[in-house]
């Protein structure tokens, strides 16, 4: 009675709470463009300058400026991430003017040093003194003063017009602006600087120092960025796409579940039930993890399904000959969770290597495959395997699975041991 | 329903192998002729895939489009609500936005899907794929060498790669596109095929420790014995993967189309290969070991 008890208990606070959270997860499952719609561009990235070098820190700060920039034109959670050694991936949904944010985003920063102008008012630069191209590539570095402060040197190539800048605006602010946003608070000129090297201090935190360091290289050498690629998917299109694969989806399952239960009967709903936790756990994991789902994302998701299918019918295949060949039910039960279990096993383990290999030399849509497939065959494990098997072995034990018929075994076919 | 224990599928596999040999040669000619049936993902140029809500026709479309200043027709397919564009030649931005506001004109509520790709892109992917199939089969050779023996491993390898090329075959016979979602339809077989092959081996190797197989006659029962035992499980399990990928195939959208075509040839041929390639090919392993034991007791 205990027994069966803690398997309804079970079985009723799972169904509670997938029930309960299902709906909320679902919304909250982040869509790739090919099921929301949105664009999605590669870029090649190459120095502005021939002969520049293209460094992993400009490659990151390009980046950067991509996403400042894409959330600046109001677009809905911009994706930017860079690829390899020259590459960056930019992916945005829900844009209206999809030319005019291309055009936008091809642009290279421009960094300005400006000072106040006549009439401007307080907090307002507009004047530009000094542009990305004047610092030589690579000096910005950060330092520390005799206070053990961050702050940045710089070297500009033109010495002349900097100390006639320093000298105009001695005592003065000279903002830095990358496009058209200040960055930090404005520095003051404190010396006349003929050298062409100044530094700048604020009450920079040493990350800052180094962001701020690192904007100004960038600025220098701004990299020219090429679209490789691009696709773009209307916002309705996308949710076709995603309605029809929902659907497809809901049928197939459904199909599957009432093919387990007619099937393998009572074991055959334990199965379904399995395979309902072992979906609810990925669609949870996708939002813990913030897995983004595209169509190679449903693709491992099938196959994942048909693998946790598989795991299953496996088990119930073996009791069911274990039955036949005479042994009690619950002896049945014992060894066809033991045998399956090392099948199932080393099919999954097997396929897992496969995957992981994937993902360890994959790319793109390649590696996103793979990570789901690791997922789920993990999850299918401990849902379809230990969790299916422990069910089934709660109710022959609780005495509720007492009849060869409710494995689908015809007593006709049991042979006597 | 049961199956006889007696059916002797080693003896059917010499059929299938022949069937698989087949169509192997002629997927080689046909790859190697006619290759295969790229879409614009590894062709340079674009692809305009549009939603409409109500059907408009070629003439409609036809002075929409002229207006681009395209050196090249482009090549267009008219479905229900649906129009498919294809350049030979990569539109920019100034014609991708000119072509939407031609067409939207035709249909307001039009929404589009535009593809442009430097096929370098796809390409590449296609060729990582590759490499990474057959580094994975480096890591299946390790494992199964450890939890079974390097004949399965090698049996294993065969009919993954044979599912694979045969869908690759199939696509390339029947004039198929291929697209980028079908790399990754190939790659979700080979998944397939691999779990299919290792539950059928773990039967072998199962009955391999209970009893001792002097002749080959005796290896051979027992492959047809492990094949009968796991036949029911392979067939539903085939049955209801197959289900997931077909109703994916007819209600699933345009674009997953032939990457649900793809899979639901693989997973037929996965199932298959599991059967009539792979314990078969395990046997024919195992078979010239015997051999070579008759022949030189003093090495084995």
């Amino acid at each position: 009675m205990k027994r069966l008890l803690s398997f309804i208990i079970t079985v009723l606070v799972l169904t509670g709470v997938m029930a309960f959270t299902t709906p909320g997860l679902l919304d909250r499952v982040r869509l790739g463009l090919d099921l929301k719609g949105g664009f999605e561009i590669l870029y090649h990235a190459e120095p502005m300058e021939t002969g520049g070098t293209l460094t992993r820190a400009s490659l990151q700060k390009t980046a950067e400026s991509l996403e400042k920039r894409a959330n600046a034109l109001g677009t809905s959670e911009p994706e930017v991430t860079t690829e390899g050694t020259d590459r960056i991936r930019l992916k945005i949904a829900g844009v209206t003017d999809e030319a005019e944010v291309r055009k936008k985003m091809k642009e290279p920063a421009v960094l300005t040093f400006r000072s106040a102008a006549e009439g401007d008012a307080t907090g307002v630069y507009s004047k530009i003194e000094l542009v990305g191209s004047d610092f030589v590539e690579n000096a910005a570095e950060v330092q520390r003063n005799n206070l053990n402060q961050p702050e940045i040197s710089i070297t500009v190539k033109d010495k002349k017009k900097f100390a006639e800048i320093t000298e105009r605006l001695l005592g003065k602010e000279l903002a830095i602006y990358l496009d058209d946003q200040l960055l930090g608070s404005p520095p003051t000129v404190r010396a006349v600087l003929t050298d062409g090297k100044a530094s700048i201090s604020g009450n920079y935190t040493i990350d800052e120092a180094r962001a701020l360091a690192d904007t100004i290289n960038l600025g220098a050498l701004p990299l020219k960025l090429t679209e490789k690629y691009s696709q773009s998917v209307g916002a309705t299109l996308g949710k076709q796409s995603l309605d029809q694969t929902i659907k497809a989806g809901l049928v197939g399952s459904l199909i599957i579940l009432i093919f387990m239960m007619a099937m393998y009967r009572l074991p055959g709903v334990l199965a379904s039930f399995a395979l309902i936790l072992h979906t609810w756990l990925l669609i949870l994991v996708f939002v813990i993890a913030d897995f983004t789902l595209t169509l190679p994302g449903i693709a491992a998701f099938i196959l994942g399904i048909g693998m946790a299918v598989d795991a299953n019918i496996i088990t119930n295949e073996r009791i069911r000959e274990e039955m036949r060949s005479g042994k009690s039910i619950l002896s049945s039960v014992k060894a066809g969770n033991k045998t399956s279990f090392r099948t199932v096993m080393d099919a999954n383990v097997t396929t897992i290597i496969v995957a992981a290999v994937m993902f360890a030399f994959g790319t793109g849509a390649v590696k996103g495959f793979a990570l789901i497939l690791i997922v789920e065959i993990v999850l299918s494990i401990v849902t379809n395997l230990y969790f299916a098997h422990w069910l089934l072995t709660v109710l022959v034990k609780a005495g509720t699975l007492k009849k060869p018929k409710q494995f689908g075994v015809k007593e006709s076919d049991i042979r006597a041991l | 329903m049961r199956f006889k224990k007696d059916m002797d599928f080693v003896h059917l596999s010499k059929y299938f192998f022949i069937f698989s040999i087949v169509i192997t040669v002629m997927g080689v000619i046909f790859l190697g002729f006619m290759g295969l049936n790229y879409s614009v993902d590894f062709k340079a140029g674009s692809n305009v895939d549009v939603s409409l809500s109500k059907n408009i026709t070629q003439d409609q479309l036809q002075p929409a489009l002229s207006g681009l200043g395209l050196s090249h027709e482009p090549n267009i397919t008219i479905g229900d609500k649906r129009v498919n564009i294809r350049y030979d030649e990569e539109l920019d931005n100034e014609q991708s936005a000119a072509l939407k506001t031609a067409i939207t004109k035709l249909d307001d509520k039009a929404s589009f899907e535009v593809n442009t790709v430097d096929p370098e892109m796809a390409k590449e992917l296609a060729r990582n794929a590759i490499y990474s199939v057959l580094l994975s089969s480096l890591g299946i050779i390790v494992y199964v060498s450890i939890r079974f023996e390097w004949r399965f491993a090698v049996a294993a390898i065969v009919a993954l790669l044979h599912d694979a090329f045969m869908v690759v075959a199939i696509f390339s016979i029947f004039r198929l596109e291929v697209d980028l979602t079908f790399i990754v339809a190939v790659l979700t077989i080979i998944g397939y095929s691999i779990n299919d092959t290792i539950v059928i081996f773990d039967r072998i190797r199962e009955n391999l420790r209970f009893g001792k197989q002097k002749s080959y006659e005796d290896l051979k029962a027992l492959v047809n014995k492990s094949v009968s035992q796991t036949l029911m499980r392979s067939l539903y399990t085939a049955f209801t993967v197959f289900i997931a990928a077909f109703f994916l195939l007819i209600l699933g959208g345009e674009s997953i189309k032939m990457f649900s075509l793809a899979m639901v040839i693989g997973l037929l041929f996965g199932a298959y290969s599991s059967i009539f390639i792979a314990s078969p090919l395990w046997l024919l392993l195992k078979k010239r070991q015997k051999v070579a034991v008759k022949n030189n007791p003093a090495k084995a």
